[in-house]
């Protein structure tokens, strides 16, 4: 067989359909040969060699399936079983354990070990992570998926031979990012999670792989059900394009879901309280006020998700503009993704070509990092940029106005003061070297590093915004190659909430409300007469809501009273959400929505991937997002046509700009790019709103108060 | 936290002897564990920080090697090599006598603080065989009586 | 008090009043050598070291000259040329003496490697027990400093070599070459991935000559008197002197200079005095406690690298342990497993959970608790660590009990009635 010259034997026999068992060996991290099972003959070596560190030669003559080979494996193997708990049916791993594995298909069937096993004690290491040394085969992925995946270095080994084990950097705890990466590596029983940890078996579970809830990579995970119960998240298959990784929140912050405060019923306000209601009641009194308030031509103002799939976002804002008949509809901006669009279409590129996916960031020659903190905000970008320069030998740039952890794996380091982006931005898009101050030799020396690389891939977080960002497209145009760009938006789906027109300017896929052609085409796709003007932004609609202005406020899956701290005065204010929000608190109907784990649609990540969720659980009165703006629609008297998710996909797909997409893909539970193929006409009214809550891994907004995990962590 | 002068200065010197920082970790800490009697927390969290590096690091490190202690010993630290050269003349039986002589069992300290025993391997004294060290002092061609001996001796040097 | 067979090279000064001082040493043509060495081109001293046929003394054997070759003297890297003093294979006490005698021809040996492999820096690692010897070598490079044989410019050549000592802190696996270097980088001493071997990525993954105290103690000799003269001191390919260390039942232990080659009946029977109090002789351990067991049928084995290996054992470190008719064999073997799992760094399965194993079952056996299926269960075991280690620790902790296992068998029968014969009896051990 052939294989490119410096392949590893085991990943040529691997490709070649060869398997040659291994524990230590894990493509992507170091190489060990600590497991010894991979040991196999090779012709002239006096030595069975570890298939995991020889690369192969040419004429190299290898044999992986000789009673020697087979020998030493099953002699690894009783070695490895002579201190492991052979306790299989009441071990966590049981099912799913990579040493139950190998031992049926290379071991032995009975072990000669008659001497005593030596025993220590299980430790907690955090709430999610416990340590069972006497399980733990010491292959040492933990330590390594932590030092070189993570950057972490949370875990060493400690003590030597018989006695060695793995140990937690602070004193018996665990101070660290909390990602469970550990467990996930570990082969075996020995690393555990302490959300999932001896509560069922894997073969009684049912697997529903959708996307995470919380940051906008939109990394895949595998949710665990038993019992319509979430036990666990994981992406244990790696089919999604997080690969491996997950963070905390993909992993455990699903809890939510069980949190004893979850809303189950719809509340209507009653002499100044609320009170339950049952949906046919609350939706009545919803309806029953719209109609009065359409009657009296009152105004409306809708604010949307960033949580909520791309069809309840699409379908809100068809139910205002061609419902409601109003433009008054925003959202939680926490990225300008309509500023990006508009920008590269206005510099006369094809937005779609210099918009860069999230697994770019793990082959590009040279990233340039503007602001935010991937690692807390965006964990899997930041794994991402890590691994690209930490394997591929990719250079990574960093602007910040504070420190952050990707310097460390930085070419270069540019620190600037806050609110100086748009400075920097200038200087870098000019031509001037000369005359400057010695302050800014930093920045010329910054300069003249970016100007050296080509094919640019730029990410940049709310630090650049409006116009900030047309500059920033001007300077990458200065640059060789293909520049391309992520915006880092903050939510799930903050990019198709933007995408899918929950703006006061834009119709879905920034076409924008003003144009009286692009109205044209809505109207007739939807059969009304669109408003022609740019609606209230959330801000506008927070305050007119205060002073009267608004005869009603629909809130769909946001909390922005809390973040304006203002009431909703006298306008009468219907909130869809899974919880008493202080939001919510105000609200004259509350009605219990649905979360994205019990919903099946699509959303968009913040690098524009459109992926599809699936519904993990079935909701005992909490209702999904589309449904009740659908059941809304139909006692108001509006009719939006048909509302089921699948429906309002096609429509999207045929209406939003970029999101035109292959099916098949999507089917399969791939990430497919959406290619938004203009955007130059976009409208950019207020890039003062585009602003990130600055999460970090242990918050997400208003859902992360309501994780017990994450509020634990935040503890520990 | 502050070591002796003297100490200060061979740090220095081990600072400057590598072209790598990581290299003075381990002589560090023996020679600070010489000094303090034990690789304390303290300790060792002042030696992490000056290396820069993490404390788990260093427990790492530490948790490798024999001669590094994570608990306190005796001012005077009584190993006696039981290895095979010094097995062949007779250092079980010497390890007992010490044993009984001092009181203590092996990784235990005299109520005086002034003797710990350990049975430790190879010291490289084969050909002198037996061979106890007393802390890095070696004693060859031990007998029962000259261990003894030497254990009053040091018992009577106490101020 | 030198014995009428040994032949003084390297131990030549042992015994001098003040052997350790640099002016000792240089009454008796101390750093001669050094002088000689500057005049020559690195090649010429390779080639000088190859001529030699100088075994590496450590254990492995492994020709001196060769791996000095191996060196990429072009590299844009430092070189660095280090010396393995982390004596602590049981048994061997040999380059006690030479740096607690004679520290200065360490040095000038450690001198002319950097000056073969164009190195400006050297570390001697000295086990953590050496103190004393830490110490001896300092005030040597001290005083060599201060004569102008270490630091900038050396004798004027334009030649710069630093060199320091370096502690190490309790553990025999760092006298495997690649464990040592990371314990010289300050981590644990857990072996690498080889290759690439340390010559060409060594200390700070940079070229690095390393070799054994010994070794480099014999070099200067070997370049003061041509590499010729050096190799027909001993048999063919297996040049040289080197000093064995005869312990256990010998009358006269101790550490003697002897040419290769020279029959083991000698070493213990005329150099050694014969087996104390007139007993008669069970085994010998010939190189260390790494190599396997010969009986009395090898005593006319001649010990060179070769020809121990010819009788199925290893020259190792020269380290020659003797055992009489009274040594229980079977103790042996459960105190050698005691020592190799005590000092397994736990990096590879089968030697960590082999060397366990084997302890816990040869404890018991010894104990009397054993079944006749251990014995040949001891042997397998041994045999399952036996190669399929990461280093050769695995392969020292397996040779031995292999060895005791198949010439002693009717030892461990012996113990299946329930206790050790050899307690019994009160004997030793």
């Amino acid at each position: 067989m052939t294989a490119a010259p410096g392949t590893l034997l085991i990943e040529a026999a691997r490709r070649a359909g060869i398997e040659i068992p291994a524990f230590c060996y894990y493509p992507g991290l170091s190489l060990q040969a600590a497991c010894r099972m991979c040991l196999v003959e090779i012709e002239k070596a006096p030595k069975l060699q570890t298939a995991c560190t020889v690369p192969v030669s040419e004429g190299m003559v290898v044999r992986t399936n000789t009673p020697k080979v087979h020998d030493a494996r099953r002699s690894m193997l009783e070695f490895l079983l002579t201190n492991h708990p052979l306790d299989c049916p009441v071990c966590d791993k049981g099912g799913e354990c990579e040493l139950q594995d190998m031992v049926f298909r290379y071991g032995a069937s009975f072990s000669r070990f008659r001497e005593e096993k030596r025993h220590t004690d299980e430790e907690k290491w955090s709430p999610v992570v416990y340590y069972d040394g006497p399980r733990c085969i010491l292959c040492y992925r933990c330590v390594r998926v932590c030092n070189e995946g993570m950057d972490v270095s949370a875990l060493a080994i400690v003590n030597r031979g018989g006695r060695t084990l793995i140990g937690p950097n602070a004193g018996g705890h665990l101070d660290c990012e909390q990602c469970g990466m550990c467990i996930d590596i570990c082969p075996v029983g020995a690393l555990t999670s302490g959300s999932y940890r001896h509560q069922a078996r894997p073969w009684e579970l049912h697997y529903v792989p959708t996307i995470c809830t919380h940051c906008g990579d939109g990394c895949k995970t595998t949710l665990s059900v038993r019992n319509n119960r979430v036990l666990r998240g994981n992406n244990r298959d790696q089919s999604g394009i997080n690969g491996e990784f997950l963070c905390i929140k993909g992993r455990y912050a699903f809890d939510f879901l069980h949190h004893p405060e979850r809303l189950t019923q719809p509340l209507v306000r009653q002499e100044g309280k609320l009170v339950p209601a049952t949906w046919a009641q609350a939706l009545r009194a919803v309806a029953a006020r719209f109609r009065q308030l359409l009657e009296q031509g009152s105004a409306f103002g809708i604010i949307g998700s960033n949580h909520a799939g791309n069809e309840t976002a699409y379908l809100l804002q068809k139910f205002a503009r061609a419902g409601l008949r109003t433009n008054n509809i925003d959202h939680h901006r926490t990225a300008d993704y309509a500023a990006l669009i508009a920008a590269l279409a206005r510099s006369g590129v094809r937005p779609a070509d210099r918009l860069a996916g999230s697994r770019d960031l793990l082959t590009a020659r040279a990233v340039l990092l503007i602001g935010n903190n991937p690692t807390e905000q965006h964990p899997l970008l930041a794994w991402n940029m890590r691994t690209n320069v930490r394997l591929n030998k990719g250079r990574l740039y960093v602007v910040n106005h504070r420190a952050i952890k990707l310097e460390r794996q930085a070419t270069a380091t540019l620190r600037i003061e806050e609110g100086r982006a748009g400075a920097l931005l200038d200087f870098l898009a000019g031509q001037t070297t000369a005359g400057q101050p010695p302050a800014l030799q930093p920045w010329n020396e910054f300069r003249d590093r970016l100007r050296a690389e080509s094919d640019l891939l730029v990410v940049f977080g709310d630090e650049i915004k409006g116009d900030g960002i047309a500059r920033l497209v001007a300077f990458g145009n200065t640059l060789g190659g293909v520049t391309r760009y992520i915006a880092l938006g903050d939510y799930n789906n903050s990019r198709g909430a933007s995408d899918m027109g929950l703006l006061p300017g834009s119709l879905p896929g920034y076409a924008p409300v003003e144009d009286a052609v692009v109205r044209a085409r809505f109207e007739a796709e939807w059969n009304v007469t669109l408003p022609p003007g740019p609606g209230l932004a959330l801000d506008e609609m927070i305050a007119a809501a205060g002073d009267g202005r608004l005869g009603a406020l629909y809130v769909v899956g946001a909390n922005p009273l809390k973040r304006y701290n203002l009431n909703a005065g006298s306008s009468f204010l219907v909130v869809q959400d899974m919880f008493l929000t202080e939001t919510a608190r105000q609200a004259d109907v509350v009605l219990p929505a649905a979360a994205v784990y019990e919903v099946n649609g699509t959303v968009t990540n913040t690098c524009g991937e459109l992926q599809r969720i699936r519904q993990a659980l079935g909701t005992n009165g909490p209702r999904a997002d589309l449904e009740i703006i659908g059941l809304i629609a139909k006692e108001t008297g509006i009719s939006l046509g048909p509302v089921g998710s699948e429906e309002v996909f096609d429509e999207i797909r045929r209406l939003v700009n970029g999101y035109n997409v292959a099916m098949a893909g999507l089917a399969a539970g791939e990430a497919v790019p959406t290619a938004p193929a203009d955007g130059r006409d976009a409208s950019l009214g207020r890039p003062d709103l585009v602003h990130s809550s600055g999460d970090t891994l242990f918050t997400s907004g208003t859902l992360g108060q309501y994780s017990d995990m994450l509020e634990a962590v935040r503890r520990h | 936290m502050r070591f002796s002068a003297q100490l200060e200065a061979r740090f220095e010197r081990f600072l400057a002897r590598y072209p790598q920082r990581r290299s003075a970790l381990i002589p560090m800490l023996l020679y600070a564990q010489d000094e303090v009697g034990w690789l304390s927390p303290e300790v060792i969290a002042e030696i992490a920080g000056r290396l820069d590096l993490s404390v788990v690091e260093v427990e790492s490190v530490i948790s490798y090697y024999s001669m590094l202690r994570r608990r306190p010993a005796g001012k005077y630290h009584i190993q006696v090599c039981t290895n095979i050269s010094c097995m062949l003349r007779e250092a079980e039986p010497l390890f007992e006598h010490a044993r009984e002589k001092l009181g203590i069992e092996p990784g235990e300290i005299t109520e005086d603080g002034l003797f710990s025993l350990e049975e430790v391997e190879c010291l490289g004294a084969c050909s002198w065989a037996p061979a106890v060290q007393v802390n890095y002092d070696f004693h060859h061609e031990m007998t029962p009586e000259k261990l003894g001996a030497l254990v009053d001796r040091l018992r009577e040097k106490r101020p | 008090m030198a014995h009428p067979l040994e032949v003084r090279i390297i131990s030549r000064r042992f015994g001098l009043p003040n052997s350790a001082s640099i002016d000792t040493f240089l009454a008796h043509q101390g750093y001669e050598a050094l002088r000689k060495a500057l005049k020559m081109t690195p090649e010429a001293i390779i080639e000088e070291m190859k001529k030699s046929a100088l075994r590496g003394r450590g254990g492995a054997g492994f020709p001196a000259g060769l791996k000095w070759g191996f060196v990429p003297r072009q590299s844009p890297r430092p070189r660095y040329v280090v010396c393995n003093a982390d004596e602590g294979e049981p048994g061997t006490c040999k380059d006690r003496p030479l740096m607690e005698y004679d520290p200065h021809q360490l040095i000038e040996g450690i001198l002319i490697a950097g000056l073969a492999v164009d190195s400006h820096q050297g570390f001697i690692y000295i086990r953590g027990e050496y103190r004393y010897l830490i110490d001896i070598m300092d005030r040597a490079i001290e005083e060599a400093r201060g004569r102008g044989f270490l630091g900038k410019n050396i004798l004027g050549s334009g030649f710069d070599f630093e060199l320091a000592t370096h502690t190490g802190a309790g553990s025999y696996e760092c006298g495997e070459e690649s464990a040592l270097l990371e314990s010289l980088e300050g981590k644990r001493g857990v072996p690498r991935i080889r290759p690439p071997f340390p010559a060409v990525a060594g200390l700070y993954q940079c070229p690095t000559v390393l070799n054994n105290v010994e070794t480099y103690a014999a070099v200067p000799a070997i370049i003061l008197n041509g590499g010729d003269w050096y190799h027909k001191l001993g048999t063919p390919k297996n040049g040289g002197t080197r000093l064995f260390a005869l312990s256990g039942h010998v009358s006269r232990p101790g550490v003697y200079e002897l040419p290769l080659g020279m029959p083991l009946r000698q070493m213990i029977y005329e150099v050694g005095g014969g087996i104390r109090g007139g007993r008669q002789l069970k085994a010998v351990i010939p190189g260390g406690s790494s190599t396997p067991v010969l009986t009395p049928e090898h005593l006319d084995v001649p010990m060179d690298f070769d020809s121990v290996a010819k009788a199925g054992s290893f020259l190792g470190s020269g380290g020659v342990i003797v055992m009489d008719e009274d040594t229980c064999m079977v103790k042996v073997a459960l105190r050698l497993t005691e020592f190799y799992q005590h000092e397994s760094c736990g990096w590879c399965l089968p030697c960590r959970e082999g060397t366990l194993w084997l302890r816990k079952l040869l404890a018991r056996f010894h104990a009397g608790a054993g079944v006749n299926a251990d014995i040949g269960r001891a042997g397998e075991l041994a045999e399952n660590m036996l190669g399929h280690t990461f280093c050769p620790l695995g392969d020292a902790a397996a040779m031995p009990v292999i060895s005791i296992v198949k010439q002693f068998r009717h030892e461990f029968e012996q113990h299946l009635n329930g206790r050790c014969p050899f307690e019994a009896k009160g004997a030793r051990a």
